[in-house]
């Protein structure tokens, strides 16, 4: 049985099904509780399991994350709420220098099953400090695996997937989407970390897209569709794992790829992908491998200037023209 | 030292070995770090034993504790062993981490140690969260959050302080006070007093003289046992003194204080001497008994030197092991 349900009903209905099943599993952070969080997405819960399991904590990023971390090493399951996740930057010691590490530190010893729950997209009119697309940070650090949910279905799945992971994962939520509608089981269902989803199959150019660009990547293709171009749309789920055998499968089928997700390009996701296609399908190719992602610069505040930092569909579509008709050039 | 009844042969006995051990362990380290055997580099426990000994002498088996990058103390007293301690710090496969952790992040999770840390304060939130866990899953643990007075400029400190208020959790914070912040002077950043800064949370706060072992005990034995029936969290100042430099390296020191303080810590105030003068006036021990027990040690030190000097290392394949829980290699993983 499928019904529609918002990404927001999905989180909380993973949290609560989860939190049933494992009394180790507790969830803190700002706000939590009577609030819901600002986008209500944990409404309910500490009424079902009471403040001892929904906590309430003070403004303290790096504090409460360092609870979580010694929590999880000594029996408990803590999810952590980053309000928001530019305020990662808050709690880098905590989950890089400790949480990450200390699996490997102790030689396997010591665990750290802790998800931490936040989010990323801009074009919410919300300027430099709460619109920041930080994944790339965490995926670069080895002991934190990262979830990146595109529609309710994957945030339910994955966040299941994440409470029983025995490691720390951060899963980053579209805040975009949390009132976007899909469908969603009623039965119980988990998604593997690591197993990329077709969204779309194609046989033109494969388009690689993390979060909020699937939709984008799809609307592209709905784009491409009209002028004859046929594109595949990989949605990874997770980068770390990264299901590198989905998507080069695909570019080998296709020959041309580009990558779109809503982190800097700079030193991000696109160019960490855009390079394992290159180096595993470089013979396959027709065209360079192109990297879309969020505009260099820090995210702006009016709405004129905020929009042309985002990849669009009539950008990527544009781009994904010029690379069918073999119209990519070197610049040099 | 403290009045004490001869009640507690046992326990004075115990104490005095662990200090000992530490001292034997701590002179060891530092001549493999002199004569170029260890990689690295490590902190030396020495002069402050009375502390990690008289807390985890108060301490049962499950009741965690967390540690420092000066970490070596707080493992021996928590109840690790020499080998495991020796293979690690020379980066063997039977360190107590795989080799993997070295000096500054041994941990042994068998006796509750969650691990040195080698942030300055780093590991004040997980004490805290592991008292947390305690409290909630109702395991009556308590946990001993070990850190240094440079730690106290930390804003992690504060932050964790107030949450284990506010939610009266069981955790101790034994603040190892030996008058140094790294190479400065802690006199020299630290405004107002240690103790106040917890008291502004509400939090009973306690001084105490650091190579004192039964001072030590005697006020950890009580806390632990208030702590243990939700009457935490506490704090502790412990004034003691750190007798080589910040680390095995720092050797010319003049600059920030004196020969003549180290000497006078070193003779007056030692407290394994001090200790073992008060058994012997006590009639506990004779002078025999104690150089007998110094001598197993140093020898007990001296062969777990030499097993872990030609211990082997980890093989190769073990460089991708243990990043993630239930992944045997993380490389073909991610």
């Amino acid at each position: 049985m499928s019904r529609e349900i918002t990404l927001s009903k999905a989180v909380n209905e993973a949290i609560a099904e989860e939190m049933r099943r494992d009394p180790t599993i507790f969830l803190i952070g700002e706000d939590v509780a009577e609030a819901g969080t600002p986008f209500k997405v944990l409404s309910g819960l500490v009424e079902e399991f009471g403040p001892e399991r929904i906590i309430d904590t003070p403004i303290s990023e790096p504090g409460f994350m360092g609870l979580a971390v010694g929590a999880a090493m000594t029996g408990s399951r803590p999810i952590v709420d980053l309000m928001f996740g530019d305020f990662l930057f808050l709690v880098m010691d905590q989950l890089c220098n400790q949480a990450a590490k200390t699996h490997y530190m102790s030689g396997g010893k010591l665990n750290v099953p802790l998800v931490l729950r936040t989010n990323l997209g801009a074009t919410r009119r919300s300027a430099a400090q709460h619109s920041q697309s930080l994944h790339a940070l965490v995926a670069h650090i080895p002991g934190l695996k990262v979830a990146l949910p595109s529609s309710a279905y994957e945030a339910k799945g994955l966040l299941k997937t994440a409470i029983r992971d025995d490691n720390p994962v951060v899963i980053f939520e579209d805040k975009l989407m949390y009132n976007d509608k899909a469908p969603v089981p009623e039965e119980e269902y988990l998604i593997p970390f690591g197993k990329a989803a077709v969204r779309r199959e194609g046989r033109d150019i494969t388009l690689v897209a993390t979060s909020s660009m699937v939709q984008v990547a799809l609307a592209t293709a709905d784009l491409l569709d009209r002028d004859g171009i046929s594109a595949e749309v990989i949605d990874p789920r997770t980068i770390v794992p990264l299901d590198e055998e989905t998507i080069i499968a695909s570019v080998r089928k296709t020959s041309r790829a580009i990558v779109i997700d809503e982190g800097h390009q700079n030193f991000g996701i696109t160019g960490e992908i855009a390079s394992r296609i290159s180096e595993k399908a470089f013979y396959h190719l027709d065209a360079p491998v192109m990297r879309m992602g969020a505009m260099h610069v820090p995210v702006p505040f009016s709405p004129a200037l905020e929009d042309l930092t985002v990849p669009t569909p009539e950008a990527v579509a544009e781009n994904a023209r010029l690379s069918v008709r073999g119209e990519l050039f070197h610049a040099a | 030292m403290a009045p004490k009844k001869k009640t507690n042969t046992e326990d004075y006995l115990r104490m005095y070995r662990q200090m000992v051990r530490i001292r034997a362990f701590e002179d060891n380290a530092n001549q493999l770090y002199l004569s170029a055997k260890m990689p690295g580099l490590t902190h030396m426990y020495s002069g402050q034993e009375a502390v990690a000994v008289g807390i985890c002498e108060a301490l049962e088996d499950s009741d965690k504790i967390t540690s420092t990058h000066r970490g070596h103390g707080h493992c021996v007293a928590k109840g690790a062993e020499f080998r495991q301690m020796f293979c690690e710090l020379l980066g063997k496969a039977e360190g107590y981490c795989r080799g993997k952790g070295g000096s500054m992040h041994i941990a042994d999770q068998s006796h509750g140690n969650l691990g040195a840390n080698a942030i300055v304060g780093g590991s004040m939130g997980i004490a805290t969260g592991a008292a947390l866990s305690a409290k909630r899953l109702g395991t009556k643990d308590v946990a001993v959050c070990f850190f240094g007075d440079g730690a106290t400029a930390q804003g992690l400190w504060y932050e964790v302080m107030n949450m284990a208020a506010l939610w009266k959790l069981p955790v101790i914070y034994a603040c190892e006070n030996n008058g140094y912040s790294e190479y400065t002077k802690t006199d020299e950043i630290a405004a107002g007093s240690l103790t106040a800064r917890a008291e502004a949370f509400g939090i009973e706060a306690h001084s105490v003289d650091g190579q004192d072992v039964l001072a030590v005990n005697e006020l950890a034995q009580k806390l632990v046992a208030r702590a243990r029936k939700g009457e935490g969290p506490f704090f502790i100042e412990l004034q003691t003194y750190r007798y080589h430099g910040h680390h095995v390296g720092d050797i010319n020191r003049d600059y920030y204080r004196s020969r003549d303080e180290e000497a006078e810590w070193k003779t007056a105030r030692d407290p394994i001497t001090n200790f073992g003068k008060w058994l012997e006036a006590e009639g506990i021990m004779t002078a025999d008994e104690l150089v007998a027990i110094n001598d197993e040690i140093k020898a007990d030190a001296k062969a777990a030197v030499e097993y872990a000097l030609d211990a082997a290392y980890p093989p190769s394949g073990e460089v991708d092991m243990h990043v993630f829980a239930g992944v045997d290699h993380a490389l073909s993983y991610v």
